[in-house]
């Protein structure tokens, strides 16, 4: 049964040539200057810049000094949406991901009421069908109400469309109820995302435990809360030869675990996010809840362990866990505040500021992690290539901007990044096949 | 750093601004010693003094140190607010900005609290303590007592024994004694000692075997829910092995808990006794410690009133003498 499994509004099919933009597709091989052209929201032709002629009725971009790579994929993003529409709905959070050059995103279900059953499923579908600029995917719990009691009927929900199984935001405390989903697994495919935390350990902690939460008498989350479980759950896994994915890997130790249990055989996956990739705990020190988080941001050797983990391929793909929160929710003491931070419009530009353009990761890496997200959850990869629908994004990396100064498509402001100036503007999203975001050139004075 | 808006963290203060508030509290201990205690510096000028926690000690001694300045002075208890029907941190503080106080001094059980109110008010914010963070008003107090006693703190070694963990106190007298030149340990369980607080640049000692080293051993208070919590098996095995009592303490060594104390659980009653105890003298140390801090933030500088007003005795409390 082949079972559509990403959901958008009817967006008319491009009709686009885009001239001379430095083509980049790591996975195709792709990398110089071409004119590519789409068609009816397909890559009709590629060729030498300058060399493909404008069809009658095409959208011309000039694409010169800019680069055009595969669209993003986004396997881990909070749309809140239902109950918590305050804080982004699928409108504001897919013009948030078009805007960060994405076409494709995936929904997390710890949502009011929490996304488990089909008929919910389904009615979150028709909304997409009519809201979502972008592509959403969605992943219902894995238990009922996150509670780690009972399974959702994952079967009928992976026919209703489910992507895959995730109780995001919590983990599954208890090895038996995981053991019991992995072996379900077997019935209705779908991979189980595991947000991995051992609340016997994380305890109230609001921050990394180190010399940061030391300093500032802050309860900490110590790093063995997440690599214990890591650990756990890959083993499991592999017992049952079942499929885990694990979420927002921040320390050494998970990325120790999950290369093991890869050398080892074991079908594990992993991500990391552009604020762990990016930040230390030390941003803490400000007390500013925009760096409050789960889990939180830990140290350099943390970081370092991520970027190595993600040059070596142990974490296949880069994911935001963009998680909007009103401002009224953040602008209170920090232990008060909620967890989490936005990302769906930052991610590349910081990840190309602060990775790319010192050296400390290549371009074609970056493109490549980020897209691959598609492949984990069995969606075909984003690519460059003619007969493949268009999912392209172009951007100006010669060009700067400050975050927030011109406001957010995503409802929230609760940005990490907040007045950083990056480089890298996203200049035209597309996405399925449709343009989904366009920034005009500006014009000097 | 040598003319701060606030006073959030003793990270606000290097040795010679620490020493500057020392110094003006020493100045203000000679009018307390008068009859008539009041001085007319904040004459006008409004102090809040926002809690959110009980308090006894700091809150009645910031109350009297912004009285003897002159202030007019605004004590908000949160059972007694509007911050019990829900109303926001900052929604209150901005409620309160509408009378424009010249000071907000804020106690809170939430690390960062002051920092928040500094960036929503333009009053001088005071941390009066804020969750297990910060507390330097106390520290100052320490450091102002403990001046008196031994002179300069160079090179005097100072233990703090206890929970340092859920500790603000802790916290904010490891940063000042360090800053001072005093070489700083820090004893007590293994679960109430933070991971990673040596950063700081303290010594962490597990046991009181080398407690004798000590010239000062600073107490700190152990908490009923922390056993509650499994922190320590029982009070009475944390008492066995840290309480500190006349067996423990040498004639030479001095002894501060920052109050309330335990009787019998961290500090046994003959060392609370003792001579060589501090603690009634830190509580006196409050009330002139806060009068600098205030004027410090208020009066000091260009706008407010010379070195010799701030001595004057105020025109009505000559008045009513």
């Amino acid at each position: 049964m082949n079972v559509q499994r990403l959901f958008h509004a009817p967006a008319a099919p491009a009709e686009l040539l885009i001239r001379g933009a430095h083509a980049l597709d790591p996975r195709t091989g792709l990398d110089g200057p071409h004119d590519v052209l789409v068609r009816d929201g397909a890559i009709a032709q590629l060729g030498a810049p300058g060399s493909l002629p404008a069809p009658d009725g095409a959208d011309v971009v000039e694409g010169e000094g800019l680069h055009l790579f595969p669209a993003f994929f986004d396997p881990h993003v909070h749309l809140r949406t239902p109950g918590q529409e305050h804080k982004e709905t699928l409108v504001t959070g897919t013009a948030a991901a078009a805007a960060g050059g994405y076409c494709g995103i995936v929904a997390m279900p710890n949502t009011s009421p929490t996304l488990d059953d089909a008929s919910g499923l389904r009615a979150l579908i028709a909304q997409a069908e009519h809201d979502a600029k972008v592509p959403v995917g969605f992943m219902p719990a894995i238990t009922r109400g996150l509670a780690g009691t009972d399974l959702t009927e994952m079967a009928e929900l992976r026919d209703a469309g489910a992507l895959g199984f995730t109780d995001d935001g919590r983990p599954v405390v208890s090895a038996g109820m995981l053991r019991r989903a992995l072996q379900y697994q077997r019935l209705c495919g779908g991979v189980l995302a595991l947000h991995e935390e051992d609340p016997s350990l994380s305890g109230h902690g609001v921050m990394h435990e180190g010399a940061v939460s030391a300093r500032l008498g802050m309860e900490g989350i110590p790093s063995i809360s997440e690599s214990t479980m890591v650990a756990r759950d890959a083993a499991l896994a592999a017992y049952e030869q079942g499929r885990v994915h694990f979420q927002h890997l921040s320390c050494v130790e998970s990325v120790e675990a999950l290369a093991a249990w890869k050398a080892a055989g074991a079908q594990v996956s992993g991500e990391a996010s552009p604020h762990h990739l990016t930040l230390t705990d030390d941003a803490v020190l400000s007390l500013d809840s925009r760096f409050k988080m789960n889990p939180p941001l830990r140290t350099e050797a943390d970081r370092q362990a991520l970027i190595a983990g993600l040059r070596d391929g142990t974490i296949e793909c880069i994911a935001t866990d963009h998680a909007p929160h009103a401002r009224h929710e953040k602008e209170v003491p920090f232990e008060e505040a909620p967890m989490g931070v936005t990302g769906l419009e930052t991610a590349f530009p910081v990840i190309y500021t602060d990775l790319v353009l010192p050296g400390v990761l290549p371009l074609g890496l970056v493109v490549e992690r980020m897209t691959a997200g598609a492949a984990l959850l069995d969606l075909p990869t984003p690519q460059i290539a003619v007969d493949a629908p268009a999912n392209l994004v172009l951007l100006d990396l010669g060009a700067e901007w400050e975050v927030g100064a011109r406001g957010y498509a995503s409802k929230s402001e609760n940005s990490c990044f907040e007045g950083r100036t990056l480089r890298g503007v996203v200049r035209l999203t597309v996405a399925a096949g449709g343009v989904v975001h366009r920034t005009p050139i500006e014009v000097a004075a | 750093m040598s003319e701060p808006r606030h006073l959030l963290s003793i990270d606000d203060l290097d040795r010679a601004g620490i020493e500057r508030i020392l110094d003006r509290a020493a100045s203000f201990a000679e009018v307390a010693g008068r009859e008539i205690k009041k001085v007319p510096a904040l004459r006008g000028r409004t102090v809040v003094n926002l809690f959110y926690e009980a308090s006894t000690r700091t809150s009645s001694s910031f109350e009297l140190a912004a009285k003897r300045l002159s202030a007019d002075v605004v004590s908000i208890r949160a059972a007694s607010s509007s911050v019990t029907k829900g109303e926001s941190l900052k929604d209150t503080v901005q409620t309160l900005t509408a009378y424009d106080p010249a000071a907000i001094v804020i106690r809170s059980p939430h690390a960062g609290a002051a920092q928040l109110v500094a960036r929503w008010t333009d009053a001088a914010v005071v941390n009066a303590g804020d969750g297990k963070h910060e507390h330097p008003t106390q520290a100052l107090l320490d450091v102002y007592t403990l001046r008196r006693r031994l002179g300069a703190l160079d090179g005097k070694r100072i233990w703090i024994v206890g929970d340092v963990l859920h500790s603000r106190v802790a916290r904010s007298n490891i940063l000042a004694l360090l800053r001072m030149g005093a070489e700083v340990t820090v004893s007590g369980p293994p679960t109430l000692i933070p991971r990673g607080i040596e950063a700081l640049g303290c010594q962490v000692a597990p046991t009181l075997d080398r407690l004798e080293e000590a010239d000062v051993v600073y107490v700190l208070r152990m908490q009923n829910e922390r056993m509650h919590e499994a922190f320590v098996p029982s009070l009475r095995e944390y008492a066995a092995r840290y309480q500190v009592n006349a067996a423990r303490l040498r004639p030479h060594q001095l002894l501060m808990h920052p109050g309330p104390v335990n009787r019998g659980v961290e500090l046994s009653g003959d060392a609370i006794d003792s001579p060589q105890a501090l603690i009634a003298q830190q509580v006196e140390a409050g009330v002139v410690v806060r009068m600098a801090v205030l004027y410090e933030l208020l009066a000091h500088g260009p706008a407010g009133p010379g070195e010799a007003a701030a001595l004057e005795a105020a025109p009505e409390a000559v008045a009513a003498a």
